[in-house]
C-alpha cells in the first residue's frame, strides 16, 4: 500500500505547494514574464539551489534509493533545434494559458473545471508531436 | 497555523519544491509532469499506430498517482489551506493587463480567461485548446516541462535543459509583448 501510497502524498505535497505558492496562477506567469517581481523567479532558483545540492551529495556518496538501488541520473541527448523550438512552442503555451503542465491539474483540482479544455488540448499537442515527430528536426 | 494559511513566500515554496524533486529520486524516481501526458496518449491506445506511444506505459503509473495527488492537493489547498488572500501581483502588472482587458486579481485566475462564459464561447474554446496544444506539443518536443527540465535538469547542471529554459522564455515573451495583446 505505501509503495503507491507514497506518490499520491508526494503529489498532494506538490499540490498544495503550487497553490499555496501561487505559481498555478496566469498572473503570476505573466508577472513574471514581465519581469515585474522576483516572486516566480525566487521559487524557481530556490528550488534549483535545493537540488544542485542535493545532486551533489547523492552523487559525491553514492546515496541510493530506498529499494537500495543506485541513484542514477540519464544525461540528456545534446541537441540545440530540439530543445530550442521544442522549448520556445512551450514558452508559448505557458504565458498564454499560465499553466504549465503541473498546474493544469491543480488548477482543476482547486476547482477551475474550464481546466479539461486546456488538458484535453495539451494531450492533443502531445498526440500530434508523436505523429510528426519523424518529420521535425531533432 | 496562519503562516500555513497566508501565502507561501518564495523560499519555504522554492525549497518544498526542491524537497519534493528529491523525494521523488529516493523514490527511484525522476521529477517530470508532462511524461503523464505521453502515458495517457499510450494508456488510451495511441501506441497502436503510432510507435512513441507504444511503450509499457504501467512502468510510469508511479507518475500518474503523483498527478491525482496533485489535483487532490489543490482541492485541499482551496478548501482548508485558504486564507481567502488576493494574488499580490506587482501595481505594473496590474496595469499592464489593465490595458488588455484583463482586470485585476479576485481570485487566483482572471475571470475574463478562466470562467465558463469565457471557455464556452468559440474564442475561449480556441484559445484554451490552442493555449494547451502548444504547451503538450512543446513539452515534448523539448523532452519536458517546467519539472523536468527547468528544476530537475538544472538542478544536474545539464546543458539541453538550460538551452529548453533558454526557449520557454523566448516563447513567453512573443506571447506576452506580440501575441496576447493581438488575441485578447
Amino acid at each position: 500500500m505505501l509503495k503507491f501510497l507514497k506518490f499520491i502524498i508526494a503529489g498532494i505535497l506538490f499540490g498544495i505547494v503550487m497553490t499555496k505558492s501561487e505559481a498555478i496562477s496566469w498572473f503570476r506567469i505573466q508577472e513574471m514574464f514581465r519581469f515585474q517581481s522576483f516572486h516566480m523567479y525566487g521559487i524557481i532558483f530556490t528550488a534549483i539551489a535545493v537540488g544542485l545540492v542535493a545532486v551533489q551529495l547523492i552523487k559525491r556518496l553514492q546515496l541510493r534509493d530506498i529499494g537500495g538501488n543506485p541513484i542514477i541520473f540519464n544525461p540528456k541527448d545534446m541537441s540545440i533545434p530540439r530543445y530550442l523550438i521544442g522549448g520556445t512552442v512551450f514558452g508559448l503555451g505557458w504565458a498564454m494559458t499560465g499553466a504549465c503542465p503541473g498546474p493544469m491539474f491543480v488548477n482543476f483540482g482547486y476547482g477551475y473545471s474550464m481546466m479539461l479544455l486546456i488538458i484535453g488540448g495539451a494531450l492533443i499537442g502531445t498526440l500530434m508531436y508523436g505523429v510528426l515527430r519523424s518529420k521535425l528536426p531533432h | 497555523m496562519d503562516y500555513i494559511l497566508a501565502p507561501w513566500p518564495w523560499h519555504v515554496s522554492g525549497a518544498v519544491i526542491g524537497l519534493i524533486m528529491i523525494l521523488l529520486l529516493f523514490f527511484g524516481k525522476s521529477f517530470g509532469f508532462s511524461a503523464n501526458l505521453r502515458t495517457m496518449c499510450s494508456m488510451a491506445g495511441a501506441g497502436k499506430s503510432v510507435s512513441f506511444f507504444n511503450f509499457d506505459w504501467k512502468k510510469q503509473s508511479w507518475n500518474l498517482l503523483f498527478l491525482v495527488g496533485a489535483v487532490i492537493g489543490g482541492l485541499i489547498a482551496t478548501t482548508w489551506l485558504s486564507d481567502g488572500s488576493v494574488v499580490d501581483i506587482s501595481e505594473n502588472t496590474i496595469r499592464d493587463l489593465s490595458a488588455l482587458g484583463i482586470s485585476a486579481p479576485t481570485e487566483i485566475q482572471p475571470t475574463e480567461i478562466f470562467s465558463w462564459e469565457f471557455a464556452s464561447s468559440l474564442k475561449g474554446i480556441l484559445f484554451l485548446v490552442i493555449g494547451g496544444f502548444l504547451v503538450g506539443f512543446g513539452a515534448r518536443y523539448a523532452g519536458g516541462c517546467t519539472s523536468g527540465h527547468a528544476i530537475s535538469g538544472l538542478s544536474d547542471l545539464q546543458v539541453p535543459s538550460l538551452i529548453a529554459v533558454v526557449g520557454f522564455f523566448i516563447g513567453g515573451l512573443i506571447m506576452t509583448y506580440l501575441i496576447l495583446p493581438i488575441i485578447l
